[in-house]
């Protein structure tokens, strides 16, 4: 009898004490929602901003932290009674690691998702690490295929990947040439190392053969790299009517500035993803080295009112309009939308509303957002060319305000 | 792709580069030929040399040229206390302490510049920068070849001061026989001092010298360094000739190392002639026998 009533009070106690611990937990965790939802939304803004890729990582932060104070001012998110967005900055220090470890701190922090990343290989790093934690995380520049295409539930991609910039890129460059009567047929690539450079370019020695190009040699070099000699003496050598350089933008100047010096003229230098060739900075410190370079990259909208505006409001800054600034200014703004529409800041909820979304309010020359397996299908680059120190847009045409010039003049 | 109209402009580049390699080698093969240590703080050096020629561009317009005649004599005092004050008193003559000291000061160094200012990269843009001079077959970059020139002007320099002057005569005796020439009267500590400060003077001038045509970081000076142990390893240890040919040597192999093997492994030429070096002639091609 005694047993029984002695066992008995222990199962008692012991249950007692998981209820009460879990009543406990519950009446902790449920006031301290309630607080975030009036005190702000967590929002992880992630860029290289020391180190080798500094000058991108720091427009990216521009184009998120101007997004920001924009929601923040015009009232925050409505549907959570009006939050403002918390900012909690990271930086990646230009390597993967630092972008894991920026992770593991944002997670820490209590965030509802992550923006940002910027090189390929950091956001593939990235987008792993806040897949442990189901944390939603929106690339807002890496164009790496794999970052979107191993099945991770959590990670978006709202720009191009490089499969479709490769493409448009080639389809545009065959259009091009043909209009000017077919006078390039051999290339040369220089490419960076890492994962972004060469993917694209085992992409490029794909595609170019299929096209007609016959492709004279591909040059791989590291970032950074602050010696451009022997790439160019290779170049000078083989003397290809095409060059293509796909490498982030002091490489990228570097290289320009390095064929100038050893007047070397191609009948063009076609980017693909440049890093530099579409640079508003790169054209207006060297103007000589910039002059007819064509680009396919990112860019944004020429006829969105709001694209304007934004140009317009970095230019007073006195920074650059470049492509990390609104990709990053985008990325933010669908983010901001899917919290608004999940109406909360849990995560997997607004990975649920990312996935949904259909959001048009950004500055991009796409449709309405719409996400398969985390890449935007809407999304595509745009190419450029630099003419009258200015940068043009030459295709596609419902964007173009200039017709390209090719090949170079002497 | 060996053809001589790659090939020679390369050699040329290597040549280049590598003489201002050989100038941050000459002061650390000067400061290992007297002191008998490594000078791990060359590195650190280096990089706070770059930042005051960084410094002295964007605050005061100083031309990086034109900070040679300022930078050298005020490396040369930091050196030289660095030495007297700090590396000298803290080691109390022991050769292992005083790595160690050096050792810390690159890190105290390092992270000071790191605090200042920051991880990024930064370059200046000088106007005649990227101006050439035209060879007929090749351009060279004006900066790179007044850097050449500049170094053989200090190795001449150094090699004057080192036979001809009563310090470089004392500088030759403590690096021979320390204890023979204290007893002659000569003031060690000074000597020592005198010769870490030659040692960070190259270090400065040949931070003006790469500006123009580098990048800097608080990183940055570690990459020269690596190169500059290769070169004193194979010019042998304290000698100031070996450092100088060394350097060209390492240039050109690590420009035709480039070319062949591709930028990204480029420089594995350099450290296999190092492993080379180390095992088939220890001393180096000029050095001694310890």
């Amino acid at each position: 009898m005694s047993d029984r009533i002695d066992s008995f009070s222990r199962r008692k106690f012991l249950a007692t004490t998981a209820l009460g611990a879990v009543a406990a937990t519950g009446s902790i965790a449920m006031p301290s929602v309630l607080r975030a939802q009036g005190a702000g939304v967590k929002l992880g803004v992630l860029h290289p901003v020391s180190g080798a890729l500094s000058y991108s990582g720091q427009q990216g932060r521009l184009g998120a932290m101007l997004a920001i104070e924009e929601i923040n001012a015009a009232g925050g998110i409505k549907a959570l009674g009006g939050a403002k967005i918390d900012t909690i900055l990271g930086d990646a220090q230009s390597t993967p690691d630092g972008g894991t470890a920026e992770v593991e701190k944002m997670n820490s922090a209590g965030v509802a998702a992550i923006v940002g990343g910027y090189a390929s290989s950091i956001c593939l790093a990235v987008s792993q690490a806040a897949a442990r934690y189901d944390l939603p995380y929106v690339v807002d520049v890496g164009v790496a295929d794999n970052i979107v295409t191993r099945g991770l539930k959590n990670t978006f991609r709202f720009g191009p990947g490089f499969g479709v910039i490769a493409k448009t890129a080639l389809d545009n460059l065959v259009a091009i040439n043909n209009q000017a009567g077919k006078p390039a047929k051999t290339v040369m690539i220089v490419h960076e190392d890492s994962l972004f450079g060469s993917g694209l370019a085992k992409l490029l020695n794909a595609q170019l053969p299929q096209q007609g190009f016959q492709i004279l040699e591909t040059i791989p070099h590291p970032t950074p790299t602050r010696d451009f000699n022997n790439v160019v003496l290779k170049i000078k050598a083989q003397n290809p009517d095409i060059v293509i350089p796909a490498n982030y933008y002091n490489e990228y100047v570097l290289l320009a500035r390095t064929m100038q010096q050893q007047q070397i003229k191609p009948k063009g230098i076609y980017s693909v993803l440049g890093g530099a060739a579409s640079s508003y900075k790169f054209v207006k410190e060297f103007p000589e080295a910039a002059k007819y370079i064509m680009d396919c990259n990112h860019w944004f909208d020429p006829r969105n009112a709001q694209a304007l505006a934004l140009k317009k409001k970095v230019e007073e800054k006195g920074q650059f309009y470049t492509y990390e600034v609104y990709m990053n200014y985008s990325c933010v703004l669908l983010v901001a939308d899917a919290i608004q529409r999940a109406a909360s800041a849990d995560r997997a909820k607004v990975t649920a509303a990312l996935e949904s979304s259909t959001f048009a309010g950004h500055v991009m020359p796409y449709a309405a957002t719409k996400f398969v397996n985390g890449q935007n299908q809407g999304a595509a680059p745009v190419n450029t060319q630099v003419l009258d120190n200015d940068i043009k847009v030459i295709l596609p045409p419902a964007f173009a305000n200039a017709k390209p010039v090719f090949p170079m003049p002497a | 792709m060996l053809s001589p109209t790659i090939l020679i402009p390369a050699i040329l580049n290597g040549l280049l580069t590598g003489a201002v390699y050989a100038l941050v080698a000459l002061g650390l093969t000067l400061i290992y030929g007297v002191l008998h240590i490594i000078n791990f703080a060359h590195g650190a050096l280096l990089s706070a040399a770059l930042f005051a020629t960084f410094f002295g561009y964007h605050a005061f317009g100083l031309d990086p040229y034109l900070a040679i005649f300022l930078l050298a004599p005020a490396f040369f005092a930091l050196g030289y206390g660095l030495q007297r004050f700090v590396i000298g008193p803290a080691s109390h003559g022991e050769d292992r302490n005083m790595l160690l000291v050096t050792l810390a000061i690159a890190v105290i160094l390092e992270n000071a510049l790191l605090y200042v200012f920051r991880a990024d990269t930064r370059t200046i843009n000088l106007p005649y920068a990227f101006e050439t001079i035209d060879f007929g077959f090749t351009f060279l970059a004006v900066p790179r070849v007044i850097g050449f020139g500049v170094v053989f002007v200090v190795a001449l320099l150094l090699w004057l001061i080192m036979s001809w002057t009563d310090i470089g005569k004392a500088i030759r005796a403590v690096a021979k026989e320390k204890l023979g020439a204290e007893l002659v009267g000569i003031d060690v500590a000074h000597v020592y001092a005198v010769t870490f400060g030659l040692g960070t003077a190259c270090v400065a001038i040949a931070a003006c010298l790469l500006i123009p045509t580098y990048y800097l970081n608080p990183q940055v000076g570690n990459a020269f360094v690596l190169i500059a142990f290769t070169i004193v390893v194979l010019g042998g240890m304290g000698s100031v000739p070996g450092a100088l040919i060394g350097g060209l040597v390492i240039g050109v192999v690590e420009s035709l190392s480039g070319l062949i093997l591709g930028e990204s492994l480029g420089q594995i030429g350099i450290f296999l002639i190092f492993i080379a070096v180390l095992l088939v002639r220890p001393s180096g091609l000029f050095g001694a026998r310890a």
